[in-house]
C-alpha cells in the first residue's frame, strides 16, 4: 500500500513526447520519448553525435523540437522562449561571463528579479557557500581555475532556483583527479537541494556514479533507460552492453522457450537454464547472443576451488592494474578469446602469458541478447 | 655576416629618415619666426598657433570636419556592427560575397569613389552638403569598422549569450549586458579609426564639399597664399599630434579587445588540452 502511494507521488517534472529534430534534413533526434521525475539525477549517455546535447538545448530552449512536445513541469514549452523556461544550464565551456567578477556572475539572473542590493547579496554569498566559494565574491573571471570556473557556473545556474539544471558534460573539461571529485560533489549537491538534474554526458562511467536513472541513447533515440544497475547488469542489447564497460559475447541456441526456465545452448559451455529476467527483451528459439561481464568470469587457482561450471584455457595477455588483473583467455573451442577481471586479494599470484587456466562461471550471471544486432 | 646586418641597419634607418623627416619639418616651421619656409630658421615663436584663433574660416572648416568625423565614425560603426554581427552569428546565401563587396572601397582609388559618387549626386540632384561628405566618409570607413568589429563579433564564444538568456535575461538585455562590454573596445577602436581616417580625408571631401569646407579641404585653399604657409604648418603640427593620440588610443583599444578575446580563446584551448 505505502508502495503504491510512492510511486503515486512522483511527479514527472519533464515529459518529451515523440520529440524529433532535424538540421537540414539530419535527424538529429529521431522521436525521443521519456518522462523525467521531480528531483532525480538523470543522465543522457551515449557517444558523440548521438543527439544527447541537442535534446539538452531542446529542453533548455535554444532550439525548437522539428516535431513532437516537450512538457516541463506540466507546462506545454512550444514557443516558449529559453529566458522564459523554468530551466538552466550549465554550458560545456562554463560559460563564465569574462567581464564580471565572480559575484557578478554569480548574481547575473538576479539582476531582472529586482531584489534589492542587499537580498541579491544575501543570496549570493548563500550560493557561493554552497558551491565552496566563500570570499571569491570579487575574483575576476579570468583569474579562476576549470574547477572554480565550474563552481560558478553552478552557482548562477543554482541560485536562480530552476525546476530542472541541465548540465552539458560539465566534468569533461577537468583532469581525472578533479573529475572524480567532483563526481561525489555534484551528486552530493543534487541531494542537498533536491533539484531536478539531467546530465549530459558520453563518460559511462560517470553515468553509473552519479545518476539515479540512465537513458542511453545511440543514434537519436533513446534505446535503454534504466537505474545503473539493471542497465549494468541487465542491458537489452549488445550494443548497449559494449558500451557501458566490458562484456563478454559467445554465440549460442535459445532451446526452448518455458516460461520460468529458459533452456539455452551456449556452444561448448552446454545447455544451461536461465530465468526470465535473465532476457530482457523475449526471445524466440533460434540463435542468440550469450553475454557475461568479466567479474563474473572467475580463474580457478586452486585444485579445490570449484564453480557451477567450469572451461579451460590459456592465457593470451595479462594486464595488471594495480587493484585489478585483467586477461585475455583462449577458451578451448570458442572463436573468440574471453576477457576476464580478478582482484588481486592477498596471496593470489598474477598469471602470466601462456599460461593454462581453468575458468569457472555461474548460470545467474549470463544476459541472453538478440543475434541480429551488430 | 655582421656587415649584412649594419647594411640591412642603414637601409632601415635611412628609410625611416625619409619617411619622416618631411614631418618632422612641420613642428620645425610650425616654431619659426619667418614667413618664408626655408633655413636658416629665425627665432623661436607662438605666434602662428595665436594666429590660428583668428582665423575664422578656419574654425568653421575645423568644426565642420569634427561635425563630419563625428556623424561619419558614429555611422560606419553602427553600419560595422550590423555587418559583423550579421557575419558571426547568421548563415545566409552569399555571405562572402556581400562581405568582400562591403570591405571592397577600402582597394578602391579614392579618386574614383570621390568622382562616382559625384556623378550619382548630381544624376539624383541632390546639392552638395557636409551630408554628402559623411556619405562618402563613411563608405570609405565602414570597411575598416567591419574589419575590426568582425574579430570582436566572430572571437565571441556564443554560450556566452545562450547563458545570459537562460539566466532569464531578454535579447536586448542580453545585447547590453554581455554582448556590448564584450566589444566595447573594439567599438571603441572602430569609432576613433573612422574618426582619424575623416578628419584628413582630402579627396573624397574635395568632390563632395558644398559651399562649406572641411579643414583639409580648406588647408589646400590657404596654400595659394605664401603668406598663410606658417600659419598651416602650424595647423598640420596640431592635426599631427591630434592624430597620433588618437591612433595611440586606437591601438591600446585595439590591444585591450584581443585581450578579452584571448583570455576566452585560451580558456577554451585550456579545455581542450585537458580532454
Amino acid at each position: 500500500m505505502t508502495e503504491k502511494l510512492k510511486i503515486d507521488s512522483i511527479k514527472n517534472i519533464v515529459e518529451l513526447d515523440g520529440v524529433e529534430k532535424h538540421f537540414g534534413g539530419i535527424a538529429a533526434l529521431d522521436g525521443v520519448s521519456a518522462q523525467i521525475r521531480e528531483g532525480e539525477f538523470f543522465s543522457l549517455l551515449g557517444p558523440s553525435g548521438c543527439g544527447k546535447t541537442t535534446l539538452l538545448r531542446l529542453i533548455a530552449g535554444f532550439e525548437q523540437p522539428t516535431k513532437g512536445n516537450i512538457a516541463i513541469d506540466g507546462f506545454q514549452m512550444h514557443g516558449v522562449e529559453a529566458n522564459e523556461r523554468p530551466t538552466n544550464m550549465v554550458f560545456q565551456s562554463y560559460a563564465i561571463f569574462p567581464h564580471l567578477n565572480v559575484e557578478e556572475n554569480v548574481g547575473y539572473g538576479l539582476k531582472r528579479l529586482n531584489l534589492g542590493k542587499d537580498e541579491t547579496a544575501r543570496r549570493v554569498n548563500e550560493m557561493l557557500k554552497l558551491v565552496d566559494l566563500e570570499n571569491y565574491n570579487k575574483r575576476p573571471a579570468h583569474a579562476l581555475s576549470g574547477g572554480q570556473r565550474q563552481r560558478v557556473a553552478l552557482a548562477r545556474s543554482l541560485i536562480m532556483k530552476p525546476k530542472v539544471l541541465l548540465l552539458d558534460e560539465p566534468l569533461s573539461s577537468l583532469d581525472k583527479n578533479l573529475r572524480e571529485q567532483m563526481q561525489v560533489e555534484l551528486r552530493h549537491l543534487q541531494r542537498t537541494v533536491g533539484i531536478t538534474f539531467i546530465l549530459v554526458t558520453h563518460d559511462q562511467e560517470e553515468a553509473l556514479t552519479m545518476s539515479d536513472r540512465i537513458a542511453v541513447m545511440f543514434e537519436g533515440k533513446i534505446v535503454q533507460i534504466a537505474s545503473p544497475q539493471e542497465l549494468y547488469s541487465r542491458p537489452k542489447s549488445k550494443r548497449v552492453a559494449s558500451f557501458i564497460g566490458v562484456m563478454n559475447f559467445i554465440e549460442g541456441q535459445l532451446l526452448k522457450d518455458g516460461g520460468q526456465v529458459t533452456t539455452v545452448d551456449v556452444g561448448i559451455l552446454g545447455n544451461v537454464n536461465v530465468n526470465p529476467d535473465q532476457i530482457p527483451i523475449p526471445l524466440n528459439p533460434g540463435p542468440v547472443i550469450i553475454s557475461i561481464r568479466p567479474e563474473m568470469l572467475t580463474l580457478l587457482f586452486e585444485d579445490r576451488d570449484s564453480t557451477e561450471y567450469e572451461i579451460s584455457g590459456v592465457i593470451l595477455e595479462s594486464t595488471y592494474y594495480g587493484d585489478m588483473t585483467y586477461y585475455n583467455v583462449q577458451i578451448n573451442g570458442l572463436k573468440s578469446p574471453l576477457t576476464i577481471s580478478m582482484r588481486n586479494t592477498a596471496g593470489r599470484r598474477v598469471l602470466g602469458d601462456g599460461e593454462s587456466a581453468r575458468v569457472g562461471w555461474g548460470a545467474e550471471s549470463l544476459v541472453i541478447l538478440k543475434n541480429s544486432e551488430v | 655576416m655582421n656587415s649584412n646586418i649594419n647594411t640591412l641597419k642603414f637601409f632601415a634607418y635611412s628609410y625611416l629618415l625619409f619617411l619622416y623627416s618631411p614631418v618632422l619639418l612641420l613642428p620645425i616651421f610650425a616654431f619659426n619666426d619667418s614667413t618664408i619656409i626655408s633655413f636658416p630658421l629665425n627665432s623661436f615663436t607662438f605666434k602662428w598657433f595665436a594666429g590660428l584663433t583668428e582665423e575664422t574660416y578656419l574654425q568653421e572648416s575645423l568644426k565642420n570636419s569634427l561635425f563630419v568625423a563625428i556623424s561619419t565614425s558614429i555611422l560606419s560603426t553602427c553600419l560595422g556592427i550590423l555587418a559583423s554581427r550579421a557575419s558571426a552569428r547568421y548563415k545566409f546565401f552569399g555571405k562572402k560575397s556581400i562581405l568582400s563587396f562591403l570591405i571592397l572601397p577600402l582597394f578602391l582609388p579614392e579618386i574614383i569613389i570621390g568622382v562616382a559618387l559625384l556623378v550619382v549626386l548630381m544624376q539624383l540632384g541632390l546639392p552638395l552638403s557636409l551630408w554628402t561628405v559623411i556619405l562618402g566618409h563613411t563608405l570609405v570607413c565602414t570597411p575598416f569598422s567591419i574589419a575590426i568589429l568582425n574579430s570582436a563579433f566572430a572571437n565571441m564564444d556564443m554560450s556566452l549569450e545562450e547563458a545570459s538568456l537562460d539566466l532569464g535575461e531578454t535579447r536586448f538585455g542580453t545585447f547590453k549586458r554581455v554582448i556590448l562590454p564584450m566589444v566595447l573596445p573594439g567599438l571603441i577602436s572602430s569609432l576613433l579609426i573612422a574618426f582619424t581616417i575623416s578628419l584628413d580625408e582630402f579627396i573624397i571631401a574635395f568632390f563632395l564639399t558644398g559651399t562649406e569646407t572641411t579643414l583639409p579641404v580648406y588647408i589646400w585653399g590657404q596654400l595659394r597664399f605664401p603668406a598663410k604657409l606658417p600659419g598651416v604648418m602650424a595647423l598640420g603640427f596640431i592635426m599631427l599630434l591630434l592624430s597620433l593620440v588618437l591612433l595611440s588610443l586606437f591601438e591600446y583599444f585595439r590591444r585591450r579587445m584581443n585581450r578579452i578575446l584571448e583570455d576566452q580563446s585560451n580558456v577554451q584551448f585550456d579545455n581542450l588540452f585537458k580532454t
